[in-house]
């Protein structure tokens, strides 16, 4: 447990410790949420309102947790940092551990940062607020479960543009945080219903609305997601550490 | 004297490449033994399998008496290694990325204290303890990655190249540091500089595609060969051992 810790602790200060990682991961879901709500200000579309808005931010930024943890590992991979952890008594799941538990805060800060701005640009409290944000640790699960995977297979320059363009640009068109993906047309529809970021958006628009009914659906398509990719990272990150 | 490591058969093939080919070494206890050969001799995935990071093919090692097969969780709790590459946690300062090292250990805070003070004082990193790792010089990383390997109190220490492209100044003040713990600890020390094999090291394995050439001090290779310099030595090693 001590070694697990000690490492979980090392993470969360490499993220931490990388103004470029405050800048996007906190700082970029607030300006968006700052724009939309200034368009919405002048021009009112209920896309952009903010009790419909602020949580497809929330599930939006952490695309962002998705891509740090990728270049974290992908970097302690590429400078050998990991190489010598290696040769260490720290084990595999203590490797595992130690990369996705610190990330999970910081996603949960992101939540009550967006939060606490939407409260400050006129969303009004309710309890549902704090249930949103624990919500929000399912697709968490399944963004930083992504990032373990992707920087255990891929190249610092692979992380850059898939995590980095693809995965946030995913996120951004098929989740329906800005606009109603059905104005796509069908198959695009058809598509982004298939993939987890529209359903993990849907999610948090029902806990914060307070409607029960439509949690359970969405919450079904994120956990099946989240435990796919966990296992997958969890196997991809300890076969590149039995290829070394 | 009671020997450190024991490789016996050692084999590793990379896909149709045989990195490392049949070797057998024996290295005593607290003796500075230098692996030296050219790019793709076979030093790093020696070094690599000793330290239970990449698994042989064929044969296997005893280090103080535990497989590197079988034993490799107590092998690990043995062995300190400083990587070839300087292997540092750059947003952590040096005090933290010891304390890193103290914790994936396993010590309590008393005795990561008392450690992490010990390595501070004996590497001189006392003006850069609380600067972060990716701020320091090569030279000051290289100090650091040693001290990282140290800090568990290891039987057997593992220096990859540890002066490659440092300084003549860093590297001298390096050599002092390596030079100290002779006779404390077993170190396998790989390296593309001759000088410092022979300045470091009590014996010498010379490898080439894989095969261990020769093994002896630097004064019993330049016998063998009938060189002056132990350079010369090696270059007509090497090239004896081509096929």
């Amino acid at each position: 447990m001590r070694r697990m810790l000690t490492f979980a602790k090392r993470t969360l200060n490499e993220i931490l410790r990388d103004p470029l990682t405050v800048a996007f991961g906190l700082g970029f879901p607030l300006v968006i949420l700052l724009l939309l709500s200034l368009i919405q200000a002048n021009i009112p579309v209920q896309m952009f309102e903010l009790q419909h808005l602020t949580p497809g931010i929330t599930v939006f930024g952490l695309a962002f947790m998705t891509l740090f943890s990728a270049q974290l590992v992908c970097h302690d991979r590429e400078s050998a940092f990991l190489t010598r952890l290696y040769t260490t008594p720290l084990r595999g799941h203590e490797f595992i551990l130690g990369y996705l538990l610190p990330v999970l805060p910081l996603c949960v800060a992101q939540s009550i940062i967006c939060y606490i701005a939407a409260l400050i640009l006129g969303l009004q409290f309710s309890i549902n607020i704090i249930w949103a944000i624990l919500m929000n640790l399912v697709p968490s699960l399944f963004f930083v479960s992504m990032g373990l995977l992707c920087g255990s297979v891929m190249t610092d320059k692979q992380v850059g543009g898939i995590c980095g363009a693809l995965l946030t640009n995913l996120t951004a068109w098929l989740s329906g945080v800005w606009f109603d993906i059905s104005n796509l047309g069908s198959a695009i529809s058809k598509f982004a219903n298939l993939l987890p970021f529209i359903h993990a958006v849907e999610l948090e628009r029902a806990v914060l609305a307070g409607n029960l009914s439509s949690v359970l659906p969405h919450l079904i398509w994120v956990i099946c997601y989240a435990v796919v990719m966990l296992a997958l990272a969890v196997f991809l990150f300890l076969r590149q550490m039995k290829k070394q | 004297m009671k020997n450190a490591i024991e490789i016996r058969n050692l084999t590793k093939d990379y896909k149709d490449v045989r990195a490392v080919d049949n070797l057998n070494l024996e290295i005593r206890e607290g003796e500075l033994f230098a692996l030296l050969g050219v790019n793709g001799a076979g030093k790093t995935t020696t070094i690599k399998m000793l330290c239970c990071i990449t698994q042989p093919d064929e044969g296997d090692a005893l280090l103080n008496g535990n497989s590197i097969c079988s034993d490799s969780d107590k092998v690990k709790r043995i062995i300190g290694v400083s990587p070839q590459e300087t292997a540092v946690a750059k947003n952590l300062s040096v005090m933290e990325n010891l304390q890193l090292m103290c914790g994936v250990h396993g010590f309590d805070k008393e005795t990561s204290a008392k450690k992490i003070e010990t390595m501070i004082e004996q590497f001189s990193l006392q003006k850069v303890r609380n600067k972060k790792a990716c701020k320091l010089s090569g030279g000051w990383q290289r100090r650091l990655s040693i001290a990282m390997a140290l800090i568990s109190d290891p039987e057997i220490l593992f220096l990859d190249e540890p002066t490659l492209g440092l300084d003549v100044i860093a590297r001298s003040e390096l050599w002092d540091k390596i030079r100290s713990l002779k006779g404390k600890m077993t170190v396998i020390l790989t390296t593309h500089y001759m000088e410092e094999a022979e300045e470091l090291s009590d014996r010498i394995g010379v490898m080439r595609d894989g095969h261990l050439l020769a093994v002896g001090t630097a004064a019993e290779l330049k016998k063998q060969t009938g060189k002056e310099k132990f350079e010369e030595a090696f270059i007509a090693l090497v090239k004896g051992g081509e096929r």
